[in-house]
């Protein structure tokens, strides 16, 4: 029963990496899809694939992981539902330092902003990890706060300079498209290494779902699982906002979609969720290819536009399972 | 927490929330006075003269068209903001749980940049009114999504949560589809700014904080209650779902009319009643003191927005993320004990 559903969730996600090779204003039959993607014979559809399509499907499971990981963890570690992975102040330090990156030191283009925008989460993760460490609600709050103050200064800066408002909204809007191969590169490592980092925490996760007293009556760490949780979240959570922009709403719907049929072990919850995260954000992906023919719709706008009604609906047809 | 007893009528007052309200209504009252006073057409003690009534026509000018009103609806804004919030907070019972997180703020900005972006050209009226509906059409949508069998409260903050998600996606897109100078002008609105308000803005928010305040007031019993969940409550004799039901259309309503007047005003609703319940110490939401937190937030940050050395005028909401912030972390800071912590919510 176990395997099946890994199996389907599996699959499911194979399918979308299919689709989102094959879908869009050029369609490449499967058939020939497979041929180029091993001997690209230098044609059309071959630069298609490999230049444009490719590099966007491999970005997109590389974030959708990152932020359904992200956000399982996050909701575990606050015992909270609404927990985001943003609420670390993750997506705000990246903002900020994006903003700074813009408008002092004049970088303008993706591969750039990755490395600024990793350092502002890092940054903004540590500080929110220092204030609220002790208590899920302090965490909570102590991540709103920071969060505050972080976008209050975005929006400072936007306001009195348009040049960087210009750039910044394309960057909010949270795309897959247009970003060479070279960011899946940059950002790749920082998931995997986060990935792993989440998926051994599992055990230590159910722990702290039962509450601080009966955890540690468990003999669970819950100072160790607090800290390297908040670390995973950070290097996921900075990774994929560093590469694809603030991608609201995966993160936090994927484990509650999840949670509907595996219930709250976070083992099933993780795997489940680091598997179908990215099927969403990719299906998400190709409906804005395919809605808004020949022009596209960022699938961050996607994302909240189809997700939200499932969420919505999956809540009203079941009982809702807190974390 | 005391009882008093006059002439066979006893009240339970709660001596320390008392004396909270009372300092954070004067320091309100006092930062109001020296927003009145302060800026570079009249001198502080000319704007005195004209509130004593013996000013002249240029001061009066200054004093009553331009600088009571801004003052007045910060001060009642930030009532409404924090009132609100603190409502919400009980209602959810989560720290995170504010105006923003049942659909209100994002309904209404919404409405405002479909006015400003897609419809182009409209008036200031026309915005307020087209925010005010979206804030409470979305409010409302929130709790129709959430309803079967009752509310459950979780339920409730998700599907609010479902349904920002959903108008923040909106308006980022219209945001990236737009020219820049329109772009820039509606972020502007985004931030929430109370500069060049008028009497026009100043008499609704007056109009819902005065309707909604005493019935949050009227509440705030029950609402500390339900905080111990619905079982307990209903034990205790509230009826949960009226209660609900009450609670939710308080503060939709207060924080829909303060979106319409000034932009949605980012985090005093969140800040305000976590920052109240620490100084009080009291159980439950604390209406009054969340008032009055909100409202010196408010005018705090719109002196400090009015007076700091930047080349335009700062809107106000980024300073009240800004204040509200630093003071929040500040606060989280020197509660270190973990044990104080226990059961706080």
């Amino acid at each position: 029963m176990r395997l099946t559903g890994l199996a389907l969730s599996v699959g499911v996600l194979a399918v979308t990496v299919a689709a989102s090779l094959a879908v869009g204003s050029q369609a490449i039959p499967l058939p020939e899809l497979w041929r180029q993607l091993w001997h690209p014979d230098g044609g059309e559809s071959a630069a298609v694939l490999h230049e444009l399509r490719l590099p966007r499907t491999l970005l997109g499971l590389c974030v959708g992981v990152a932020l359904g990981l992200a956000g399982a963890l996050m909701q575990a570690l606050t015992r909270n539902p609404l927990a985001d992975p943003g609420l670390l102040g993750v997506n705000a330090g990246a903002s900020l330092s994006v903003v700074c990156a813009i408008l002092f030191l004049g970088a303008h283009d993706v591969t750039a902003w990755v490395w600024f925008s990793m350092a502002g989460a890092l940054a903004a993760a540590v500080t929110v990890h220092l204030l609220g460490s002790h208590h899920p609600t302090r965490l909570v709050l102590a991540g709103a706060a920071v969060s505050a103050s972080l976008l209050a200064a975005v929006n400072g800066v936007l306001a009195l300079d348009s040049g960087a408002f210009d750039q910044w909204r394309f960057w909010d809007v949270g795309a897959l498209a247009g970003r060479p191969l070279d960011v899946v590169a940059q950002v790749a490592p920082f998931v995997l290494v986060g990935s792993v980092l989440a998926l051994s925490l599992a055990r230590g996760l159910d722990a702290i779902a039962l509450g601080d007293q009966a955890g540690r009556a468990l003999g669970a760490s819950l100072g160790r699982t607090r800290l390297l949780g908040g670390l995973a979240v950070a290097l996921l959570c900075g990774a994929a906002t560093a590469a694809a922009g603030p991608i609201g709403f995966v993160g936090l719907m994927a484990p509650h979609a999840v949670r509907a049929f595996t219930g709250p072990g976070h083992r099933r919850l993780l795997a489940h969720s680091a598997l179908l995260a990215p099927a969403v954000l990719l299906g998400a992906d190709v409906l804005g290819r395919v809605v808004a023919r020949p022009a596209e719709l960022e699938s961050g706008v996607v994302t909240a536009f189809v997700g939200a009604p499932v969420f919505i609906y999956l809540l009203r047809r079941r009982r809702v399972i807190a974390p | 927490m005391r009882t008093l007893r006059v002439s066979g009528v006893a009240v339970r007052v709660h001596v320390r929330a008392c004396v909270v309200v009372a300092c954070l209504t004067a320091a309100a009252a006092g930062l109001g006075l020296l927003a009145l006073s302060t800026g570079t057409a009249v001198s502080p003690a000319g704007a005195l003269r004209t509130l004593l009534g013996r000013g002249d026509a240029a001061s009066e000018l200054v004093v009553y068209a331009f600088r009571a009103p801004r003052t007045l609806l910060a001060l009642l804004v930030g009532a409404a903001l924090g009132t609100g919030g603190a409502v919400v907070q009980s209602l959810s019972r989560n720290p995170l749980g504010s105006p923003d997180v049942i659909g209100v703020n994002a309904g209404a900005a919404a409405g405002a940049v479909l006015m400003l972006l897609v419809v182009g050209g409209a008036s200031t009226t026309a915005v307020s009114l087209a925010s005010l509906a979206c804030g409470l059409g979305s409010g409302l949508l929130v709790y129709a999504l959430s309803f079967r069998h009752g509310v459950q409260g979780a339920r409730l903050v998700l599907v609010g949560v479902g349904v920002t998600a959903m108008l923040n996606a909106l308006i980022s897109y219209l945001l990236t589809r737009a020219e820049l100078d329109d772009a820039q002008g509606a972020k502007v609105w985004l931030i929430g700014s109370l500069a060049g308000a008028g009497w026009d803005r100043v008499w609704p928010v007056a109009l819902a904080v005065a309707a909604a305040l005493p019935a949050a007031l009227a509440t705030s019993r029950a609402a500390a209650l339900m905080e111990m969940g619905d079982a307990a409550a209903g034990a205790l004799g509230v009826r949960v779902e009226r209660l609900r039901l009450t609670l939710l259309l308080t503060a939709v309503g207060l924080s829909g009319v303060a979106v319409s007047c000034a932009g949605p005003i980012s985090f005093v609703a969140l800040a305000a009643p976590q920052l109240a319940r620490r100084l009080t110490r009291a159980p439950g939401p604390g209406a009054a003191a969340s008032a009055a937190m909100g409202a010196l937030l408010l005018v705090a940050a719109d002196l400090l927005a009015q007076r700091l050395p930047t080349p335009g005028q700062l809107p106000v909401g980024v300073l009240t993320a800004g204040v509200g912030g630093l003071y929040l972390a500040w606060l989280l800071h020197r509660e270190w004990r973990p044990s104080r912590w226990a059961g706080r919510g």
